[in-house]
């Protein structure tokens, strides 16, 4: 019975709206954060730094940027490739159009570019909803893909087609181009997922998610009891874009280097970070990156136990990882449609309970 | 009861007597394609009253509500609200002109806990704007610290303290009626919209939920509009009743004079109509 809440009572309303109201619980994430900030930078390697920890946490923060969206406010969107892309872009556009910006300023433009796009691409999703607002934005998806191939200015005019992230820093220290080290790349990724993971948590427990939540459980009934639908799904169509045009610029600028838009940025892409909100968690911080960290995770294990451990073909394996993928998007569409984050509250009343059952 | 309000009407002061008219309805129809659901009627609402609409089935109750909050925008007609007259509008508008209701068909958020369905009835009371929130502590936190207070008197005021975290959607019915009407007064409304907030309710049920309009009525001074179907509840509780059949007003004034409307008992005994 280490894990409880018993004695742990709330004297005020400030108490009971913390974030982590039971205390082991507050320990446990904070000694998660200090580990994640002056631990892993030591024994960061190339490897770990690419094929997990950067992709995991620019997913993170996609995440985040689409559960706002979808799982708060309940307007479907397929469009996080594009938007994505619109990110990198911007990052792009920002670094090559102003080489003195420094890359903290860089990657928060960028976000604010996309945010502007994104409440222009969820003006219908005042008129439509649902199935057809999905639509909508996978048409968003394919124009913006289209757009940054057709247009050689999004590009400067490469002979390749691709972009490509010049040398910028950070007090000093690069964390584009080609000599960045993995500790430095990990770090300005992490401060941002960090920063801005608390900022989702901030916006959503308050009156304005609240504004979200009731668009999503009821439109009607919101609209009458005070909520401007128009304010509550533009605000979440920018701030969600906020997040992913974030993402895509690091998935551009500090992860990958340089990207092609239809490779990096296809509807593949929306469709990972559609699962990842799915299976973490619909409306839930937690969820997204629990979302994150399984989607970048699994694959990497199945990879090293299937063809690793048990030496089976290369395309088999990913054959069995796409099978096993859809099986659990399944699986939790049907038995558990709030995710891992449900999951694992439900672990925590039963760990409460334990060993008694009831 | 230990729940205060800044002032009868709440939030949307107003400079209204007890008595003077709040709410004034003039010549409203509204009609569905060819189905006619209101057909000229006029009414008003008294500032502090309660205010019964009655009527059988597919009478216009609802719709008349509906047109009240904005919801449905009649063909003709005038709404005349705290002496002004209204111009079409939206629903959240008239929501912030201190216009609140529940439904017939419980409309809670469902995926929200009991707590976070009242809070959002305060939506149109609370002011800060996204970059308070995004930082949190400092003015966002105090507002919500502040409106918090204000939600767990009504929380009190309802005796659903045990419930408070419970997401809404698991509620037993007569607890989920009990919420909606929290979160429509969460607002501290000038004008309480209750649709059926009696229906299916049993009787012990109904009482408690009898006690607690009346409580809001008296100690409040809040002005409530009542559509009911328990003839005796109606009876009791309200000061003046309108009766509404087939979308026309066949009757109007104190519960006596209306149980003695020749018109209103053909109605309820299912007289036929010779027009
Ligand atoms: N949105 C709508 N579209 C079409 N017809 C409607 C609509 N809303 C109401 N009506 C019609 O208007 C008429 C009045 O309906 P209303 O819901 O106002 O009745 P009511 O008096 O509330 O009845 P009840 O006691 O059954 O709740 C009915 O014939 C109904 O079918
Ligand atoms: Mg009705």
């Amino acid at each position: 019975m280490f894990y409880r809440e018993a004695g742990d009572f709330k004297t005020s309303y400030a108490a009971d709206q913390q974030t982590f109201p039971i205390k082991s619980e507050r320990w446990l994430f904070w000694a998660f954060i200090a580990i994640a900030f002056l631990v892993v930078p030591f024994f960061i390697n190339d490897y770990w730094n690419k094929a997990v920890l950067m992709p995991l946490l620019i997913y993170a923060m996609a995440a985040l940027g689409l559960n706002i969206l979808t799982g708060y406010c309940g307007q479907v969107s397929l469009g996080t490739g594009g938007f994505m892309a619109v990110g990198a872009y911007a990052c792009y556009k920002l670094m090559t159009a102003f080489p003195g910006m420094d890359m903290f300023s860089v990657v928060i433009l960028s976000g604010f570019i996309t945010a502007g796009v994104g409440l222009l691409f969820g003006i219908p999703s005042l008129r439509i909803k649902g199935f057809y607002l999905a639509v909508a934005t996978l048409a968003a998806q394919f124009f913006l893909v289209w757009m940054f191939n057709k247009f050689a200015w999004f590009y400067n005019y490469s002979a390749s087609g691709q972009i490509t992230a010049p040398e910028r820093t950070v007090f000093g220290i690069a964390v584009t181009g080609p000599s960045t080290t993995p500790w430095a790349t990990y770090l300005f990724a992490l401060t941002f997922v960090f920063v801005f993971g608390w900022v989702a948590r901030n916006l959503t427990r308050g009156r304005l998610g609240r504004s979200w939540m009731a668009i999503r459980d009821m439109d009607i009934a919101a609209e009458i009891i005070g909520v401007s639908p128009l304010r509550a799904k533009l605000s979440a169509f920018g701030v969600s874009s906020f997040y992913i045009g974030m993402a895509g610029a690091m998935f551009f600028a500090n992860y990958l280097g340089a990207i092609e838009v239809t490779e990096a940025f296809g509807i593949e892409k929306s469709f990972l970070v559609l699962f990842m909100v799915i299976i973490g968690g619909l409306g839930s911080i937690l969820g997204s990156f629990l979302g994150a960290v399984f989607l970048v995770l699994l694959p990497v294990l199945l990879k090293n136990i299937m063809v690793g451990y048990l030496g089976w073909a290369t395309d088999l394996a990913a054959h069995v990882q796409i099978m096993l993928i859809g099986g659990l998007i399944v699986f939790f569409l049907i038995a558990e449609p709030h995710g891992l984050a449900q999951l694992w509250r439900v672990t925590k009343e039963k760990l409460r309970l334990w060993p008694f059952p009831y | 009861m230990n729940m205060h309000y800044s002032s009868a009407g709440g939030a949307h002061r107003d400079n209204l007597a007890k008595g003077e008219t709040l709410l004034q309805v003039d010549n409203i129809s509204l009609s569905f394609g060819g189905v006619k659901a209101i057909q000229d009627v006029s009414f008003d609402i008294k500032k502090g009253e309660i205010r019964a609409i009655i009527g059988p089935n597919g009478a216009g109750k609802t719709s008349m509500l509906n047109v009240i909050n904005g919801f449905y925008h009649p063909q003709e007609g005038t709404i005349t609200f705290r002496g002004k007259e209204r111009r079409r509008m939206r629903p959240h508008v008239a929501a912030q002109q201190g216009i609140s209701r529940t439904f017939q068909n419980i409309a809670l958020f469902k995926g929200m806990s009991v707590l976070d369905n009242i809070m959002t009835g305060r939506m149109t009371l609370q002011k800060r704007n996204m970059l308070w929130h995004a930082l949190w502590h400092g003015p966002a936190q105090m507002e919500e610290l502040e409106h918090r207070a204000a939600v767990e008197k009504i929380i009190d005021f309802l005796e659903i303290e045990a419930i408070r975290k419970t997401p809404s959607g698991r509620l037993p019915y007569g607890l989920q009626k009990r919420v909606e009407l929290g979160r429509a007064l969460a607002a501290e409304p000038a004008l309480l919209l209750l649709d059926e907030p009696m229906a299916g309710m049993n009787l012990e049920e109904k009482e408690d939920m009898s006690r607690f309009i009346l409580d809001v009525n008296h100690q409040f001074g809040t002005t409530i509009a009542l559509i009911e179907h328990d003839m005796g509840v109606v009876m009791d509780l309200s000061d003046r009743v309108m009766v509404l059949d087939y979308g026309r007003k066949i009757g109007d004034g104190t519960p006596d004079d209306v149980r003695k409307n020749r018109d209103v008992i053909d109605a309820y005994l299912g007289v036929s109509h010779d027009d």
